[in-house]
């Protein structure tokens, strides 16, 4: 029985994470534009503040982790709205499989195409942005721990305002001060890195923030999605 | 008492404005929080009250319609 | 053991108990507050470092430990909504945040004029503003989602959602702007020395503190009382309450 039910569980969740795995690719663009804005955006700094190699490089550590914050505030926005738009929010409410699984599964795998891709672009703006090479390592491996936060913590901003006809604000606004602590720290440690310290502890503790959002986030977007379909 | 006339309480030693300000902020803030929902209180009780006054009108016309 | 608990749920009960309850808590407000402020201004003696501009303590301090509280008030609120469907606890949490918002706001603008005689800035990127700021955020954040909402059902329960995970939050970011600040501090004055205060300066304080707690119970009581009105603007007691004023 009980064997049973946990192969059941399983076999949804994999269900559910090609369904998105698919979905998401299907919608390539919505996966794309973050990507397109951490470029454009960063590449605007040197322009508004100075292309000194000096000034940039000291800058640079905090210019890619908000924007990197920013891109993925925005490609959080559309998580759930095509599924609340089209009416699978519903179906999935009526579920036997928990909708805190259901959710899990989706915000992870709206980070595998939106977080890792943000991680793994970011070499390239740091070279843009003359960040020494030694901090590049850390800021790929901080990006990738401190993305999978961010797309948490902004997926409860995202279910809690998908019923809303204009949410995109409000997101920025419920969900940019939940961000903070993540920024603290991945800046932090791509600053020290870059300096030539070791950051154990930074990364340590983002990823103390990850497994935190990974086990609340999605009791709180459960939560809030079911007061989104009410409503 | 700190202060030997009302001019250095006034002053404070160049402090005053910075306190007297931080002191006049609070007092209207805390005014404020009271004042909104007396405010809003007296407001629904004039709009109650009306309505009241209307359906007793209503009232006593169709008393009247029916006699 | 449970009737306090149920009769919670009745807003006549709590209409009757808490004018009651006002009759007593405002003037101990306003005394308590009269007499802190009185003797922080007059009577405390001035600070070796900062002079007289420390005065604004009396305010600064129990306002911030106010904004802090209340947003746990309110999330406490907001969890009894969302578990027993409280409409009280309901129009506790939205007081809650407007009173909150008020008060936090309140703590930066003394913080940012303390600022000004100690520092000599208006604003100093200082832990406990730049947390105070955040919480500012989290209020604001929660006010406009009620307002967002045409659902007023669902927006209190969205809000109580948010108030939630921002108490999770809360202790998580201050730790973190502690620890940022840490880093980024420079050899300034601290606005509020923990380590020794003078019992001289610290009682004025402590009434304050008291003070405020009790300002803070009053306010929100009248706005819970006038958010009870007009939910049961249908019922028989309160048509009555209308008639006699």
């Amino acid at each position: 029985m009980n064997a049973s039910q946990n192969l059941s569980l399983l076999k949804g969740l994999s269900a559910t994470l090609k369904r998105e795995l698919t979905l998401l690719w299907r919608r390539k663009s919505d996966s794309l534009n973050p990507l397109l804005f951490l470029v454009v955006v960063c590449s605007l700094f040197p322009l508004g503040v100075s292309p000194e190699p000096k000034v940039l490089a000291m800058l640079a550590p905090g210019i890619i982790w908000v924007v990197a914050l920013l891109a993925c505030l925005l490609s959080t926005e559309s998580m759930f709205r095509s599924d609340f738009d089209d009416g699978a929010l519903e179906l999935f409410l009526l579920n036997p499989q928990s909708l805190y699984f259901h959710s899990l599964v989706k915000v992870l795998a709206h980070w595998l195409l939106t977080g890792v891709p943000l991680a793994l672009l970011s070499p390239i703006i740091a070279l843009l942005l003359n960040l020494p090479v030694a901090g590049i390592p850390v800021l790929i491996m901080s990006l990738l721990i401190g993305t999978a936060s961010l797309v948490f913590i902004g997926a409860i901003g995202s279910a809690l305002t998908v019923g809303l006809r204009r949410g995109g604000v409000l997101l920025s606004l419920i969900v940019l001060p939940l961000y903070v602590p993540v920024l603290i720290f991945g800046a932090d440690a791509v600053k020290r890195a870059a300096e030539g310290a070791a950051v154990p502890g930074q990364l340590a503790i983002l990823l103390a923030f990850f497994m935190l959002s990974f086990a609340l986030a999605p009791l709180a977007v459960a939560g809030a999605l079911r007061i989104s379909v009410d409503s | 008492m700190q202060f030997e006339s009302f001019t250095e309480l006034w002053h404070m030693a160049g402090h005053g404005p910075f306190v007297w300000a931080s002191y006049a902020i609070t007092l209207s803030v805390i005014v404020f929080l009271i004042w909104l929902p007396v405010q809003q209180r007296k407001a629904f009780i004039t709009e109650q009250k009306r309505l009241q006054r209307i359906a007793a009108h209503e009232d006593k016309s169709s008393n009247n319609k029916e006699s | 053991m449970w009737t306090w608990f149920h009769k919670l749920g009745s807003p006549k009960w709590f209409y009757d108990i808490s004018g009651k309850l006002l009759n007593f808590m405002a003037p101990v407000a306003a005394l308590l507050l009269i007499v802190g402020a009185i003797w922080g201004l007059l009577y405390a003696p001035a600070d070796f470092r900062q002079g007289n501009s420390y005065r604004i303590i009396y305010i600064h301090v129990p306002v911030s430990v106010l904004s802090l509280s209340g947003y746990y008030i309110m999330a406490i609120a907001g969890a009894i909504h969302l578990i027993w469907k409280m409409k009280l606890a309901e129009i506790a949490m939205r007081s809650a945040a407007r009173m909150g918002a008020g008060l936090t706001f309140l703590a930066l603008v003394t913080g940012s004029i303390w600022g000004k005689p100690t520092w000599g800035t208006w604003w100093v990127w200082d832990a406990r503003i730049t947390s105070e700021l955040v919480l500012l955020f989290l209020y604001l954040g929660i006010i406009a989602l009620y307002e967002a909402y045409d659902n007023k059902v669902s927006a209190s329960r969205a809000c109580a959602v948010l108030a939630l995970v921002g108490t999770v939050n809360i202790p998580i970011i201050y730790k973190s702007v502690d620890w940022w600040y840490s880093l980024h501090q420079p050899a300034t004055i601290k606005l509020t020395q923990k380590s020794s205060i003078d019992p001289s300066m610290f009682y004025p304080l402590l009434i304050m503190i008291v003070g405020f707690y009790f300002f803070y119970g009053v306010a929100l009581m009248l706005n819970m009382r006038t958010e009870v009105l007009i939910n049961e603007r249908k019922t028989r007691w309160v048509q009555d309450i209308v008639e006699r004023a």
